[in-house]
């Protein structure tokens, strides 16, 4: 571990004692937060408990549908695009300015449209996750080396052939920085849809929890997600490195 | 103007007329139930910009999201030089900013409502959360990778602190603080609009949130419109600003 590590790992602890001491102390009341280490017993209660087994089941099913179908979307439209500048320059803007755009703002639409089963929160994670994978992969596209594609050519290689042997492997880091932003969006887009409206779910429950003043379910579950959403993130942006790595020594 | 400056400008209006014919194909599957035609939606926006409670909805927004902006942005820049400044406090919070970045913030909003209460400030808290990390990040990637040469010729000339801050700093690293404040904007605006989608009364959010409870499809799509029109014209212009700036430095 590098001295940052150890410093960042002094601090997060001396945070979380900061907060279990105002809310033993009183400083921040029960009815706010409870301390730190009640929440952790309570998400050990609580999952051991089964009570949140469909709503996990469901959430974290939704967010790898819509981040799975993001991610393989995304990277057929980037390489179907790639060779295309024509219609690549038209969508620029749009890519550019897509994510300045709220998308739960389509939420309401999509519920009327589809109700309020699971398709509208798969469509807004999918919507949020898939242009950054889109982007994502023409930026990686728009790196691999020439000789690479020339060799592609020398071997008489398909367009599908040379994009699943050569093109797409060169870029792998890129998009792998595609997926790692698309499982988050994914996250963000499907539990945020949940707690603006849905009938299940973690994002749903936390919004009944909150409704409810019911701390001793909400907190637990806020920390689930946080620590489910930070573990995958951290366990990909590792694997980004290592690809990385092994790119720029080949 | 050459024929060439033209081009990105004629790439946004094939790209608006697709998306308006996108729209109308749409609306034309989905029938008059489920959404409102283009045509219908901008004449239905005239007239609630033509009445008097929108205008009081649309300013509560403003506001919000006014403070919110200011405080991202401040607090954003704050951080990133400091972070940027400082190899070892970069090292040790990066990581934390990053992870930040990637959760699903939503779930924390039962904390900020219950730390500010109901109304103005948990709005502003919100729409800030979302938009001071992407401040930060680019603020400090951008200090970090000045040519220390500047700095160095800085120092020759003896200026003081604030100049060197002032006169070479902040021209220097301008460009990439700009991409993240562009990207500050835009979170901190769906930030703002999610905070008003619960425990508000007013504001153009809540106005979205009643409007799913009556069904009143009109009114969504017309909201929707207006919050995609400002978030989009905004972000444009400002990306307009972008490509000048990195332009100037090159």
């Amino acid at each position: 571990m590098t001295r940052a590590a150890y410093y960042r790992l002094a601090f997060i602890v001396a945070g979380i004692l900061l907060l279990e001491l105002l809310c033993r102390t009183g400083v921040i009341d029960r009815l706010t937060m409870q301390p730190p280490s009640e929440m952790v017993r309570d998400l050990a209660v609580l999952l051991a408990s089964g009570a949140m087994n469909a709503a996990m089941l469901k959430t974290f099913l939704n967010v790898a549908v819509a981040s799975g179908v993001a991610v393989v979307a995304g990277i057929a439209f980037g390489v179907a695009l790639h060779g295309r500048r024509a219609v690549r320059q038209v969508l620029e803007p749009l890519f550019a300015t897509y994510y300045a755009i709220p998308i739960y703002a389509f939420y309401p639409l999509l519920i009327i449209l589809f109700g309020l089963g699971d398709a509208p929160q798969i469509l807004i994670g999918f919507a949020l996750a898939v242009v950054a994978v889109i982007v994502n992969t023409l930026n990686g596209l728009d790196r691999v080396s020439r000789v690479l594609v020339k060799t592609a050519r020398v071997y008489r290689l398909g367009p599908i052939a040379t994009a699943l042997k050569i093109t797409l492997p060169s870029a792998a880091p890129y998009l792998l920085t595609g997926v790692r932003l698309a499982v988050a969006y994914a996250f963000i887009g499907v539990i945020g849809a949940e707690f603006i409206m849905s009938r299940t779910g973690i994002g749903y429950e936390i919004s009944f929890a909150y409704n409810n003043f019911d701390n001793k379910i909400m907190y637990p579950l806020i920390l689930l997600i946080l620590a489910v959403s930070i573990a995958v993130n951290a366990a990909l942006s590792q694997w980004e490195k290592i690809l990385m790595r092994r790119r720029s020594r080949s | 103007m050459t024929a060439r400056s033209w081009r990105p400008t004629i790439n946004s209006l094939i790209l608006i007329a697709a998306l308006l014919a996108a729209w109308q194909i749409l609306f034309e599957f989905a029938g008059n139930q489920a959404m409102t035609s283009p045509a219908a939606t901008f004449r239905y926006l005239g007239q609630l910009l033509a009445t008097e409670t929108f205008w009081g909805h649309l300013e509560e927004t403003s506001r919000a999201f006014f403070f919110a902006l200011v405080i991202a942005v401040s607090l954003g820049l704050a951080i990133g030089f400091l972070l940027g400044a400082h190899r070892l406090l970069g090292e040790i919070f990066e990581p934390m900013l990053v992870a930040f970045y990637s959760v699903p913030k939503i779930t924390l909003y039962p904390i900020i409502l219950l730390a500010f209460g109901l109304g103005l400030p948990a709005k502003i808290a919100f729409g800030a959360i979302h938009g001071i990390v992407p401040v930060a990040i680019f603020t400090m990637a951008a200090v970090r990778n000045l040519n220390p040469i500047l700095l160095k010729t800085a120092r020759i000339l003896r200026l003081k602190p604030g100049k060197i801050v002032g006169a070479v700093l902040l021209p220097a690293a301008l460009p990439e603080i700009f991409t993240g404040l562009r990207l500050g904007f835009s979170l901190t605006l769906i930030g703002t609009l999610l905070g008003e989608m619960f425990g508000s009364q007013r504001g153009l959010g809540y106005l979205l949130m009643t409007a799913i409870g009556l069904q009143n499809v009109p009114l969504i799509m017309a909201v929707t419109l207006l919050i995609v029109l400002f978030a989009a014209s905004v972000s444009t212009l400002l990306i307009v600003i972008d490509h000048r700036l990195h332009r100037r430095v090159l």
